[in-house]
């Protein structure tokens, strides 16, 4: 696990909020979310589907495309605000600053071009002065960095493994050292031992490059193994933020802790619990707190007021009422397990 | 005994790779089981699968459902196999036609079976059938696919199959595509029409957490081949196949005691080159001795409810029978299925 660093943080992200345009008004898809992240540290962003999280990695790097838009909020990079910059300054600064894995390397690769190409393609883009003999010496060294011969830059996406595609498209996006790097479900379509060599892979490159990674996922034992901070979305929010053993251990969001005991692990035949209920509709999000219809504990308050994201232990921070009168999340009732079963 | 359904020696070839290579199961009449089958992607687990459904016919070997030959079927007894062996696939987009509500995929079976004589009747035994998955027949009936979520989607796929009352539903990777918060809830259901309805369910799966939960038996194949197999407590809870043990260790458990740990599975390219008749793993193995190049292993029985084809157990038994549900171990009664309490 990457230690902390005590320098300043490399991104701030200042009450972002992205929309979707729709005909019934405006889907609030990520709504007023800040974080923060230092040089080296590794943040899991988790989320169920629709939680907001893709459209989250997606507006990190000012890719967000109709009828997205980002309505508010700062993407402060290395002191620069990516809301600020020309169309030219992006594209200078994605993949130089900012990098992106996408979900599913398999379609971000071209088909039709050899690996050592597509590869080249990326950096000259960057450094146009490059010599050919360089820009090849570089693929390699590349390549090895997530453990691939040489060999395979000679070959086309096809002729290669799910891992080894995975593998090539963190080899493009390390290729420029970016300072941030965001990985959307990297490895959601391999199996687990494939899953775990890219991971280890991921985390290796980002211990050489000093870089900070924001790890998008729905699966918190994926997020727990690789994660030293565990931010957790719901419904377009961020409703928990927090080091990943105290996450794990001692969730103070009600959600969190549904979330986490919906995990069955391989020590002992429990039931299985779910959580009861289904997110509302991002255009329609209930008054006060979006999680109060599901919530075990909901009083008048969460059905008026929204909570913020307030501290709610050492380097915890939960939005919800319960803090700061309480000091631990109450036991969940058993009846809202059973709820949760058909 | 006759099995409710047996594979006998089965292996598939597409020219000249083989996807499955003499498999031999059987699944008891007089007992509802659940059985995992487990691997990674190519291992020959979805092939399997595809044969107990009657999709695909074996290179060598049979399928006998009942004792009845697969191949050999009166189109009436296959009318009957058709309606008692039940499919639920992995994804629950792709099963609907956007164009019809989802009332089509319950009517046609209740249609081309003819299992009601009156409308009212059909529309009792549909209601039913999504009650017993937890779903509001008021809810979801006249619906289109798009108006529901992923979760609800599958469900009413596992109703589909409870409708035709089967022997057997077998579940093809059923929530790989639900996300975590309800794949609990999913699992779970098909664990009750198990006991409650006494169906057996095969559940092809390459997440070994859920195959402990839900299951009492597991077969582990890799490449085709049978790596270990027995009651899921001595296979996932301690695994002898160097690649059970692989896979298990594999897994991202939501437990930071439980860490991966830093070391990197060599990827060794260099025994990939070397001759192997013996064990498909030979190449990946950290324990490979020069034995295991020469001949497949036979099916060694470490203890009496788990086999492993490895010859690191060679001074123990081989099971004398080629089937796996040998070592199989009898479904134990429920859990009290709320035993959580925090």
């Amino acid at each position: 696990m990457a230690t902390r660093t005590s320098s300043d943080p490399v991104l701030v992200v200042d009450k972002l909020s992205v929309h979707y345009q729709t005909s019934k008004g405006p889907a609030k898809a990520v709504n007023e979310v800040s974080f923060s992240l230092r040089p080296g540290e590794r943040l899991g962003l988790i989320g169920e589907s629709g939680s907001g999280k893709t459209t989250m990695g997606t507006a990190l790097m000012r890719l967000t495309r109709p009828p997205g838009r980002i309505v508010s909020g700062s993407i402060m990079l290395d002191g620069r605000d990516l809301m600020t910059l020309s169309a030219g300054e992006l594209r200078e600064a994605r993949l130089r600053d900012i990098a992106l894995i996408p979900q599913g390397a398999m379609s971000a690769l071209n088909p039709v071009m050899r690996l050592e190409e597509q590869m080249i393609d990326a950096i000259i883009a960057h450094r146009p002065g490059m010599r050919r003999a360089e820009l090849v010496a570089r693929v390699v060294e590349l390549l090895r960095n997530v453990g691939l011969a040489p060999e395979v830059a000679r070959r086309y996406p096809h002729e290669l493994s799910g891992g080894m595609k995975q593998r090539a498209a963190m080899a493009i996006a390390t290729s420029l050292s970016p300072k941030v790097i965001i990985a959307d479900e990297p490895t959601s379509a391999l199996d687990v031992v494939v899953q775990r060599q890219v991971m280890q892979t991921l985390g290796r490159l980002q211990d050489g490059l000093g870089a900070a990674v924001v790890l998008i996922g729905h699966d918190m034992g994926l997020i727990a193994q690789f994660a030293d901070t565990v931010g957790v979305m719901y419904a377009g929010r961020l409703v928990e933020i927090g080091p990943v053993r105290q996450m794990i251990k001692s969730p103070k969001h009600p959600y969190t802790k549904l979330l986490v005991d919906s995990l069955p692990g391989i020590e002992v035949k429990q039931a299985l619990t779910g959580i009861p209920g289904l997110p509302p509709p991002l255009v329609d999000l209930p008054p006060g707190c979006s999680f109060n219809p599901r919530c075990p504990f909901a009083f008048d308050r969460c059905r008026r007021e929204t909570p913020l994201l307030l501290d709610a232990g050492p380097d915890q921070f939960a939005a919800c009422h319960l803090y700061p009168e309480h000091s631990t999340l109450p036991p969940i009732p058993a009846r809202v397990y059973q709820e949760a079963l058909p | 005994m006759t099995a409710l359904i047996e594979v006998q020696g089965v292996s598939k070839r597409y020219g000249a790779f083989t996807a499955l290579d003499d498999v031999t199961l059987s699944l008891s009449d007089t007992q509802p089981s659940m059985t995992a089958i487990a691997g990674e992607s190519g291992s020959g687990k979805t092939t399997l699968a595809r044969m107990m459904l009657g999709f695909i016919d074996p290179s060598a070997g049979g399928v006998f459902y009942r004792g009845k030959d697969l191949a050999t079927m009166s189109p009436g007894e296959k009318r009957q196999f058709r309606r008692e062996v039940q499919p639920v696939f992995q994804d629950p987009f792709e099963v609907f036609n956007p164009f019809y509500h989802i009332d089509h995929v319950l009517v046609t079976p209740v249609k081309r079976y003819r299992l009601a004589d009156s409308k009212s009747k059909a529309q009792a035994l549909i209601e039913d059938a999504l009650k017993s998955v937890g779903l509001r027949p008021q809810d979801t009936l006249g619906r289109f696919p798009h108006e529901l979520s992923g979760g609800q989607r599958q469900r009413i796929m596992v109703a589909r199959a409870v409708l035709l009352r089967p022997k057997l539903i077998v579940a093809d990777e059923p929530v790989s595509m639900v996300d975590a918060s309800l794949r609990a809830t999913i699992l779970d259901e098909l664990r009750t029409l198990n006991r409650e309805l006494g169906i057996s369910i095969v559940y092809i799966t390459h997440d070994l957490t859920t195959a402990f939960q839900i299951c009492d038996n597991i077969v582990v194949l890799y490449r085709g081949t049978v790596a270990e197999a027995g009651a899921v407590e001595q296979v996932i809870g301690a695994p002898k196949h160097p690649y059970s043990q692989l896979l298990v260790s594999s897994i991202p458990l939501p437990d930071l005691d439980k860490a991966w740990g830093g070391e990197e599975i060599p990827v060794t390219e260099a025994n990939a080159a070397r001759r192997n008749d013996g064990c498909k793993f030979a190449p990946r193995c950290p324990h490979v001795m020069d034995m295991c190049w020469q001949a497949p292993p036979p099916k060694f029985m470490p203890d009496s409810q788990r086999l492993a084809t490895c010859y690191l157990y060679r001074d123990a038994p081989v099971s004398p029978d080629p089937d796996c549900a040998a070592v199989f171990r009898p479904p134990v009664e429920a859990v009290a299925r709320i035993t959580q309490q925090v």
